[in-house]
């Protein structure tokens, strides 16, 4: 049940569900329902696009509807996507604000009940905050900044910086590289962009926060990360939406670069509810000693379908997929890892463990390529799956796909299940039901969590914890 | 105040287990039920604890009062009632301190927290009264335990949930002679006038470490003898059949 806060103070409010509540929508800015070029100008008009943005959007719509779903190897469920249900663009037209004072009211309302930008006083480098398709906030912290760091919104970012950002700006991810990808082209706003200058490492990690208040929309933010030489910084992000009775629609692009020996740790922890559909692109480029690694950590949602990735084009890179998703009933997390080996020397590693809950769906798709004409590549694949009851459900496909023989791979899947006498053992001991799933399924992805920050990690498994409490009876 | 058991009948479909089973534990006392396999001893265990695949079709059990038919699994352990396994499972990547606090915490008021200190505190005195080494703390709850490992951590369970009833369902299974003098150790260092023990064990053996006040033998779902400790030692002599054939004379 959704909860529409209209009242002064929501601080004593119970906080029994992590996202599900909503502020009464307020828009200046509406885009409509559907999409058509008319959507598009009407979204370059407001941004006030510079031309080859409109292009890049136009282009982008013209592939969106040139390409089939891909139901030909994907959930049929994509087919319940109607795309004229939607509405692409929604703001309040005001910019971003730096302090957290300017926030509008509702908006700063919503991050405080989520724990933002709390957490940023504690241990961020600097905080992004979006609501639907804009940014409501956005600081970075002095120190960082005279670092020559630039942390800010994409839609800012294309302006101010075209120099950095138009170089490396769907790149990594082309527009055509699936139809979510070209959709997300045509339509993007917020997201953000990060430009780290050569040897600079930054100490605290960088943050943003992605909210959905609206129903019956579309959030596409676009994000850019640029690690220049030698360069570190660790990005982490968060999602969340009310839970409405109409479907909502996620799809965002997320490109990294790390140029030779930086290294680019993206964390992700999406809190979806059950409507929405999230099919979001996200790929690295590694150049020479550099590193990319996805920590990627699934819950909610009606169908995820995310395979975040690396290639891995210079000498000695390296490139990591850890993943975690949790599919309840009425889910499909449908998640995996791409691994493109692109130079000699290359090595990769890929973790996923998947849990199933009732009658929730857990898939892994993994792709590892490494050619003939390279030398000394190295992948680890590991794939586990839990299941929590005998109606859950697991599909594993992986795709290793190596040539020659100069290189190392090595692959390992398993599927285990949480059985009766384990949960009435716990229960013996005084645990209820579903503390007792919960403790196994924490223990499941126990040694992946420790590579976790800590206010992630304690994040994640009160996550766990609720999902568990609403699976049993 | 007691553990009180009456004309139980219980069992799996289209079978009965327990066919009448009484027993009377009170506080203080340590129990001792012997009987050949296939007597129900197991089953009593699994069905004083609420295990779903064995339905109770008449009877009652109540402890302190409370009925403890009408309570979930989670429940009876935090009225009081303990099992100490004779196969205890593995919980892979959940650290034995983790699931003991756990435990603990489960028995606490809602946002009420657990002194971790105190905690780590009496954790580490009980393991050296077992005997066990601190990197049992660390490791997942039973896993690549062995099977004198596993009864220990069972006993170490018990001394740190202090129930008021515990149940020990062939605790001596699988122990070598050290192993059982550690075990035991613990388990008479559990003896106290506020809490009642039921053993059960196949063996005389274990009776000789744990001297129990009242022995009873179960044959075929119920109680058929009881008597003091000398009954154990008849049985250890004559052997169950003598206990069967009592049981076909008498009926």
């Amino acid at each position: 049940m959704s909860t529409v806060l209209e009242t002064e103070d929501i601080a004593d409010i119970k906080m029994d569900t992590v996202g599900d509540f909503y502020f009464p929508e307020v828009h200046k800015y509406d885009a409509g329902f559907g999409l058509s070029e008319k959507t598009v100008d009407y979204i370059s008009d407001v941004k006030n696009d510079p031309d080859w943005v409109r292009e890049f959007r136009k282009n982008g719509l013209k592939t969106f509807l040139e390409k089939p779903m891909p139901t030909n190897w994907a959930t049929k469920d994509l087919e319940n996507i109607h795309f004229d249900e939607f509405r692409y663009y929604l703001s309040d037209g005001q910019k971003p604000k730096r302090s957290w004072d300017d926030v509008p009211d509702d908006v700063k309302k919503t991050f405080d009940r989520l724990g933002i930008p709390e957490q940023e006083r504690k241990f961020l480098a600097g905080v992004e905050a979006q609501y639907d398709s804009e940014a409501a906030y956005s600081n970075v912290k002095k120190v960082v900044e005279e670092q020559g760091v630039i942390f800010m919104n994409s839609s800012e970012a294309l302006k101010t910086h075209p120099e950095i950002f138009r170089k490396w700006f769907g790149k990594v991810i082309p527009t055509g590289d699936n139809k979510f990808s070209a959709l997300n082209s045509a339509v993007f706003s917020g997201g953000s962009f990060i430009y780290i200058p050569p040897g600079v490492k930054v100490k605290h990690p960088l943050q943003a926060y992605f909210r959905i208040n609206s129903e019956q929309f579309g959030q596409f933010e676009r994000t850019l990360i640029i690690a220049d030489e030698g360069a570190e910084v660790m990005y982490m992000e968060g999602c969340t939406a009310p839970k409405f009775e109409t479907s909502t629609l996620h799809s965002a692009v997320v490109e990294l670069v790390a140029l030779k020996g930086a290294k680019i740790q993206y964390v992700t922890v999406q809190n979806w509810s059950s409507n929405v559909f999230n099919l979001v692109t996200k790929r690295g480029l590694a150049m020479e000693d550099a590193e990319v690694k996805w920590i990627d950590c699934n819950i909610g949602s009606r169908l995820t379908m995310k395979y975040p990735g690396v290639i891995m084009k210079g000498k000695r890179a390296r490139g990591e997929v850890i993943s975690i998703a949790l599919a309840n009933t009425g889910q499909h997390q449908d998640t995996g890892a791409k691994m493109v080996h692109a130079a000699d020397d290359t090595t990769s590693n890929i973790v996923s463990k998947s849990i199933s809950i009732g009658k929730g769906r857990a898939t892994y798709r993994g792709l590892v390529h490494i050619p003939k004409h390279l030398k000394g590549c190295k992948n680890n694949t590991e794939c586990d799956a839990l299941l929590i009851n005998s109606s859950s459900r697991t599909d594993t496909y992986p795709a290793i796909n190596v040539r020659g023989n100069q290189h190392a791979t090595q692959h390992e899947a398993s599927v285990s299940q949480v059985s009766a006498e384990q949960i009435f053992y716990m229960q013996q001991r005084g645990l209820s039901e579903a503390e007792a799933m919960s403790l196994s399924v924490n223990g499941f992805i126990n040694d992946l969590v420790r590579e976790f920050p800590m206010e992630y990690s304690v994040e994640l498994k009160r996550l766990i914890d609720l999902e568990m409490e609403g699976s049993v009876g | 105040m007691s553990l009180i058991i009456t004309d139980l009948h219980a069992g799996i479909p289209d079978r009965e287990i327990l066919k009448g089973f009484s027993l009377e534990v009170k506080p203080g006392e340590v129990h001792a039920i012997m009987g050949p396999n296939g007597s129900g001893k197991s089953t009593l265990s699994k069905v004083l604890c609420g295990h779903e695949d064995y339905a109770v079709t008449s009877g009652s059990v109540t402890l302190d009062g409370v009925d403890l038919l009408g309570l979930e699994v989670d429940q009876r352990s935090r009225a009081g009632l303990f099992l100490a396994f004779q196969y205890p499972f593995e919980i892979p990547g959940v650290s034995n301190a983790n699931f003991i606090r756990a435990a603990l915490q489960a028995r606490l008021p809602k946002g009420e927290d657990i002194d971790a200190v105190a905690y780590y505190k009496k954790l580490y005195a009980r393991m050296d009264e077992l005997e066990m080494s601190r990197s049992f703390t660390a490791r997942s709850v039973n896993e690549g335990f062995s099977g004198g490992e596993k009864k220990r951590n069972e006993i170490l369970q018990m001394m740190m949930l202090e129930p008021k009833y515990a149940v020990l369902d062939e605790t001596d299974s699988g122990l070598d002679i050290d192993a059982m003098r550690i075990v035991s150790k613990g388990v008479n260092a559990m003896r106290s006038a506020e809490r009642g023990l039921l053993v059960i064990t196949h063996y005389q053996r274990l009776l000789d470490y744990i001297k129990p006040d009242i022995v009873h033998v179960m044959v075929d779902g119920r109680i058929v003898h009881s008597g003091g400790p000398e009954l154990a030692l008849v049985l250890e002599e004559k052997g169950y059949d003598w206990a069967k054939e009592e049981l076909a004379a008498a009926a």
